[in-house]
């Protein structure tokens, strides 16, 4: 039987009245043969996990040793409360910890700012000095846990907070694992915390590369992050394309500032989103894997293979969840997780259903837990080392996925490179476009989801909810006050100086910050300083 | 010809997540509106003056931090003082069904929820206005 004779016979039969694309508008074909692979060289293209150009996998071994970290994303109302929470995920078997921090923290704003009124402690916990930090990890050993910390603009202070927690729990800083996000290209283009300008924003984090290299080397010093870019409306195209340009704008700096490459790239993670469309996202894990490779050793030189290596965590799509039919986000999480799973994640966040409404409840996050671990204990999919890898649509998707991100590249040199194109507009307008396109092609029923264009139902949805209580902006302004009682004022001020000052002279200021954090210094205090030096950023209004 | 909608889209408070007010501003402009979009980070003062200045007939709030039990009763009760009661508020975002019944009784006209169509929002507008 020819494939001629199967294009005749297809060709007769009838198809369904769809549009057969995936969300990156990627034409789909009904059938994959080898003749999508014509190229296609197993040693080259694809190779063994844990060898260049990584396409099956960072390591040899994968989950054959160890499963992916399973690393709920979590923080609400006051310290205290957030660290019970913690305490119960990892009775429950969770691995890792994932701080959320309320919007007064991601900002760099104390909890009694005027900007922060009704904010502190709604969008996760809040944190104003390094009292905070004590009280959340109390019991919870920094040895043994590995934490990562969704902190961008004030990434420095949150970091700094940790090593000395760390300290005073008697662990030394060159132990510590975890990782702070201090993405702040992504922030430019689509998740909107920002402070300062790109420029002293790209010092900070320089200075954090170089102080990490030295002092906390297990340190994942940037989680270059696809998911925002994804949440804010952008294809899995667009995610996987301005996500490694962000990363390779972070690699330029880094050697700018006279670091050598293999001194920093290895502690380069990031972070992408499990979007609806399956095997798209699989590909994409593995088109970023192959193309990061790639440059990390063809166009920066890179000696150390550590370099060359995505190591990634992913989310599920926040944005994909609906209000409607809310117990249905179950299960398009849990595909959305065996997608991250395939793709080769080396930890995963499994959404919880109540999302839509309000942070979860406990409940909810169990059960978001507990879908990771089935698909962990119960699947065999972790059995083998990319079981995908080979299948002819797989890899002509991922192949294709690749050849549209160096058309990106291009576009974005054309631009003058990945700061210059933000100040342009350009990802910010590419993204917003995207969105509307989406929430149009759903509203034509070109695309479905469940519940809202198809499947719909009248119903009053009836679910348990986690509430915030207004006790708890109090409560974290009466601590505050409180701090600011107990410590030596003039000490702080006098760190705060030294910190301005090293703003202003180009000195790391990683050491600065210690020793604003170990006097008790607040956030909004540090962040403030910084202010006056750096200026405020502000962003081109598109929509 | 009928008189173009004038509508402010607020993105109050630090919450960044502008996707849906951007998507929502753009149907509406599509959808022959004037629309007023007031960009990230604002104060709710300003909201309100600015809504007042660019004499809009509605404000349609983005709120999607958890503050809305805050912001939403700010805006109202500054609209009140600056004599301007008779632009309507509306809002969306992540809010429980439980507060969105608080914010009506309070004044605020509608709230809509993820998954609410665009066309659905430019009806409902339209049939409030005219």
């Amino acid at each position: 039987m020819s494939k001629d004779n199967w294009k005749e016979k297809f060709s007769k039969l009838k198809e369904r009245d769809i549009n057969f694309s995936n969300l990156s508008k990627i034409k789909i074909n009904p059938l994959y043969t080898p003749d999508d692979n014509k190229d296609f060289d197993y040693e080259k293209d694809l190779s063994y996990p844990g060898e260049y150009p990584f396409t099956r996998g960072v390591y040899p071994n994968m989950y054959r040793g160890r499963l992916w970290t399973m690393r709920q994303f979590s923080g609400f109302g006051t310290p205290k409360d957030t660290n019970n929470r913690y305490k119960y995920l990892l009775k429950h078997g969770q691995t890792g910890l994932s701080v959320a921090f309320d919007f007064p923290t991601l900002y760099g704003k104390d909890s009694d700012d005027p900007m922060s009124l009704g904010e502190v402690g709604k969008c996760g916990v809040a944190i104003d000095t390094l009292r905070d930090m004590e009280i959340l990890f109390d019991g919870i050993p920094l040895e043994k846990i590995s934490t990562s910390m969704t902190i961008n603009p004030p990434a420095a202070m949150l970091l700094a907070m940790y090593i000395v927690v760390g300290e005073k729990q008697g662990v030394p800083k060159e132990v510590l694992t975890g990782t702070i996000q201090n993405d702040m290209l992504k922030e430019y283009q689509a998740q909107k915390t920002w402070i300062y300008p790109p420029e002293p924003s790209m010092r900070i984090i320089t200075d954090i590369l170089e102080y990490c290299s030295e002092n906390v080397p297990k340190w994942n010093t940037i989680s270059i992050s696809g998911y925002h870019i994804r949440e804010a409306g952008s294809t899995a195209l667009q995610e996987l394309a301005f996500t490694l340009a962000n990363g390779f704008t972070y690699v330029d700096y880094g050697i700018n500032k006279g670091l050598p490459v293999d001194t920093f790239a290895p502690r380069l993670s990031f972070f992408f989103n499990s979007h609806l469309d399956f095997f798209e996202e699989i590909a994409k894990y593995r088109a970023a894997r192959r193309i990061w490779a790639k440059l990390m050793k063809d166009k920066y030189h890179a000696q150390d293979p550590k370099s060359y290596l995505v190591r990634f965590h992913t989310q599920t799509a926040g944005c994909s969840l609906t209000a409607q039919q809310p117990e249905n986000n179950i299960i398009r999480t849990a595909f959305q997780g065996l997608a991250a799973v395939l793709g080769g994640t080396q930890s995963l966040h499994t959404n919880s259903m109540d999302e839509t409404y309000a942070l979860p409840t406990e409940k909810a996050v169990k059960i978001a837990l507990r879908t990771q671990q089935l698909i962990a204990y119960e699947t065999g999919v972790p059995n083998t080392i990319d079981p995908l890898g080979g299948s002819y649509y797989v890899e002509a998707l991922t192949d294709e996925l690749e050849k549209l991100t160096y058309e990106y590249f291009d576009k974005i040199e054309t631009l003058g490179g990945v700061v210059p194109a933000i100040e342009k507009g350009f990802f910010q307008r590419e993204i917003s476009r995207s969105a509307y396109e989406y929430q149009k092609a759903l509203e034509k029923k070109e695309k479905y989801h469940v519940g809202v264009n198809i499947f719909e139902e009248k119903e009053n949805v009836e679910i348990e909810l986690l509430k915030i209580p207004e006790e708890v902006e109090i409560d974290q302004n009466k601590s505050l006050k409180n701090v600011k009682q107990e410590r030596n004022n003039s000490k702080v001020k006098s760190t705060l100086i030294h910190l301005r000052n090293a703003a202003e002279n180009g000195e790391n200021l990683m050491p600065r910050i210690l020793d604003c954090v170990r006097e008790y210094a607040t956030l909004g205090e540090m962040c403030g300083t910084l202010k006056e030096v750096f200026g405020i950023y502000k962003e081109p209004i598109i929509f | 010809m009928e008189k173009k909608i004038r509508i402010l889209i607020g993105k109050p408070g630090l919450d960044g997540h502008d996707r849906g007010a951007k998507v929502i501003a753009a149907a509406l402009r599509d959808a022959g509106f004037e629309v007023i979009y007031t960009g990230l980070h604002q104060l709710s003062e300003s909201i309100v003056e600015a809504a007042i200045q660019e004499d809009v007939d509605i404000i349609g709030l983005s709120i999607l931090s958890g503050a809305h039990m805050t912001i939403f009763p700010k805006i109202l009760d500054l609209l009140k003082q600056k004599n301007a009661e008779h632009i309507i508020v509306i809002g969306g975002g992540i809010i429980p069904e439980e507060d969105i019944k608080k914010l009506l009784k309070m004044g605020v006209k509608r709230i809509f929820t993820p998954g609410a169509p665009t066309n659905e929002i430019v009806y409902y507008i339209k049939s409030i206005i005219h």
